[in-house]
């Protein structure tokens, strides 16, 4: 089953083509990271299929429906943390909790969501006056309050200090470990190494790469070094084999695997 | 649920326009003061003894406050919650734009009634207005709620023309301030103004809600001073109903949750 698939999907803003024939599949109790530097399509796409924005072209689908046309009831299993919003700075933490929840038809209670996200001794605080890392967490809290089967993270660490961080982390190996099913953008590498089963790279609106944290890149990037020799190949095995019948010096020898950072690089410089 | 969410969003619209500080003062206080100035300045009486210029004022402002709280706070308040996302976080959610349309009509309706609670004040308390009977109640409440719905949603389908949260109180004001010099608001008796000026306020709400709070408040022989000389109450139901009627279309054809793509 699975819960957001794409194929083909395009989107310009005059003339701009920001999003360039996308195809993306998501499985059920997936979490998936959308990489990729600023600018490259990643918060388009992902408002496309959160139904915030219309697509020119390509077939959507978001557990079963197309996000242009589905209603409330696909809204009401859909958790949405959006990018920069600025609404709500006179209601408190818990006022804006409770509210969004009571628009969802089985809302978590509000005391245990704002728990999860860490805001507890800031529940009666205005939302006006928390800190940016604070208002991101009240974000994430109004995204996961309705119980979510998908949940849509944007960019959802910016600001957090790293504590935050890696409870946010926690919190969703959590919901994940539920059984929902998650979508994030992040330009944070490890976020992405650390929460994703896959993830894809997107450059100047095209998926340039897809894969899990260990694959992505292909399997040919692995480095082999020995005695001033670098080379890189898809089988080390063999070309130590190789180096062992020719009776080389292999007490330098090592074999590296491109970290999930030089892939990216690789991929990002490769497609601008 | 469409009213259930609706009304949730009506306590929480309350709840934010009570904690801003600055809207509440300006909102109430300003309709307020320019009652307060122009009874005090204008001392002009006529042929009806016991009717003084404060007294007009004090019932043809009833027009200004309620395009205050319900056409300038709807439109800017929108224009406020598109831009703030207000409105995208909600419609990430179930609720529907009816609910939330209800949600700020509830807000509307609350200012409007407190505005002009408190402009009926300042008539009785400070000019010494007298308060009508039940049957000039009974048109009181109509007129009111169709002047609220009209205002309000002409209110958000001019929003969608406003760019910027900060130039929506000025762009609103425009047409706000415009119609009060013509419609009989700012200068009594409207017979003053010439006659295509007349022509073209009888167009628009304005006149015909100022006009009606005058029925309610002021004595009956008043009437001549208005441009036709009668009260023209059923007219005035089916200018505000029609109004309300386009206000509504305009909001469904206009409506949209996010802003236009970039």
């Amino acid at each position: 089953m699975t819960a957001i698939e794409v194929s083909g999907l395009r989107k310009s803003y005059r003339g701009h083509e920001a999003v360039r024939g996308i195809d993306l599949t998501v499985a059920r109790g997936e979490v998936f990271a959308l990489l990729g530097p600023n600018g490259a399509g990643k918060t388009t796409t992902t408002e496309i299929l959160e139904g915030h924005r219309r697509r020119d072209g390509g077939d959507v689908r978001v557990l079963g429906e197309d996000p242009g046309t589905a209603g409330s009831a696909w809204r009401a299993r859909l958790g949405i943390v959006l990018q920069n919003t600025d609404d709500a700075a006179d209601l408190t933490v818990a006022e804006m909790v409770r509210h969004i929840g009571g628009l969802y038809p089985d809302p978590r209670p509000a005391d245990e969501v704002i728990e999860l996200v860490g805001l507890t001794d800031k529940r009666d605080t205005r939302i006006r006056q928390l800190s940016g890392g604070q208002r991101r967490r009240v974000d994430v809290a109004l995204g996961i309050v309705g119980r979510p089967e998908l949940l849509f993270l944007d960019e959802p660490t910016t600001g957090f200090d790293p504590e935050a961080r890696h409870r946010f982390w926690d919190l969703i190996k959590a919901l994940a470990a539920e059984g929902t099913t998650i979508l994030l953008t992040t330009h944070y590498l490890d976020e992405a190494e650390t929460l994703a089963d896959r993830l894809a790279v997107i450059a100047a609106g095209r998926i340039v790469a897809e894969g899990t944290p260990a694959t992505l890149g292909g399997p040919e990037t692995r480095t082999v070094s020995w005695d001033g020799h670098t080379e890189r190949v898809t089988d080390p095995t063999e070309l130590i084999r190789k180096l062992v019948a020719e009776d080389a010096d292999l007490s330098t020898l090592t074999v590296t695997r491109p970290s999930l950072e030089d892939t990216y690089l690789r991929l990002i410089g490769a497609n601008r | 649920m469409t009213i259930t969410h609706g009304i949730s969003r009506g306590r929480v619209e309350i709840l934010q326009f009570r904690r801003d500080r600055t809207a509440v003062v300006f909102t109430f206080a300003f309709p307020a003061l320019l009652l307060l100035l122009f009874g005090t300045i204008f001392g002009d009486s006529y042929d009806q003894p016991g009717v003084s210029a404060s007294h007009v004022f004090s019932a043809s402002m009833i027009a200004y406050g309620i395009l205050s709280t319900a056409f300038v706070t709807m439109g800017a308040g929108l224009a406020m919650d598109r831009e703030d996302g207000t409105l995208k976080r909600l419609h990430g959610t179930p609720i529907t734009s009816t609910s939330y349309v209800l949600g700020k009509l509830i807000l509307v309706l609350a200012l409007s009634v407190a505005e002009v609670v408190v402009l009926i004040a300042v008539g009785v308390l400070v000019f010494g207005m007298s308060l009508p009977d039940a049957s000039h109640w009974l048109t009181f409440l109509w007129l009111f709620l169709l002047s609220v719905v009209a205002c309000s949603l002409l209110g958000m389908a001019v929003s969608t023309i406003v760019r910027h949260a900060r130039t929506a109180g000025a762009i609103l004001n425009v047409p706000v301030v415009a119609l009060q010099f013509i419609s009989g608001v700012f200068i009594y008796p409207p017979t003053e103004l010439p006659h295509w000026l007349n022509a073209v306020a009888s167009i628009f709400p304005v006149k015909w809600m100022a006009q009606g709070f005058r029925y309610v408040f002021l004595p009956d022989g008043m009437k001549v001073n208005e441009v036709a000389g009668q009260w023209e109450l059923g007219r005035t139901a089916l200018v505000l109903g029609a109004w309300c009627v386009v206000g509504l279309v305009l909001c469904l054809v206009t409506f949209r949750w996010s802003e236009r793509d970039r």
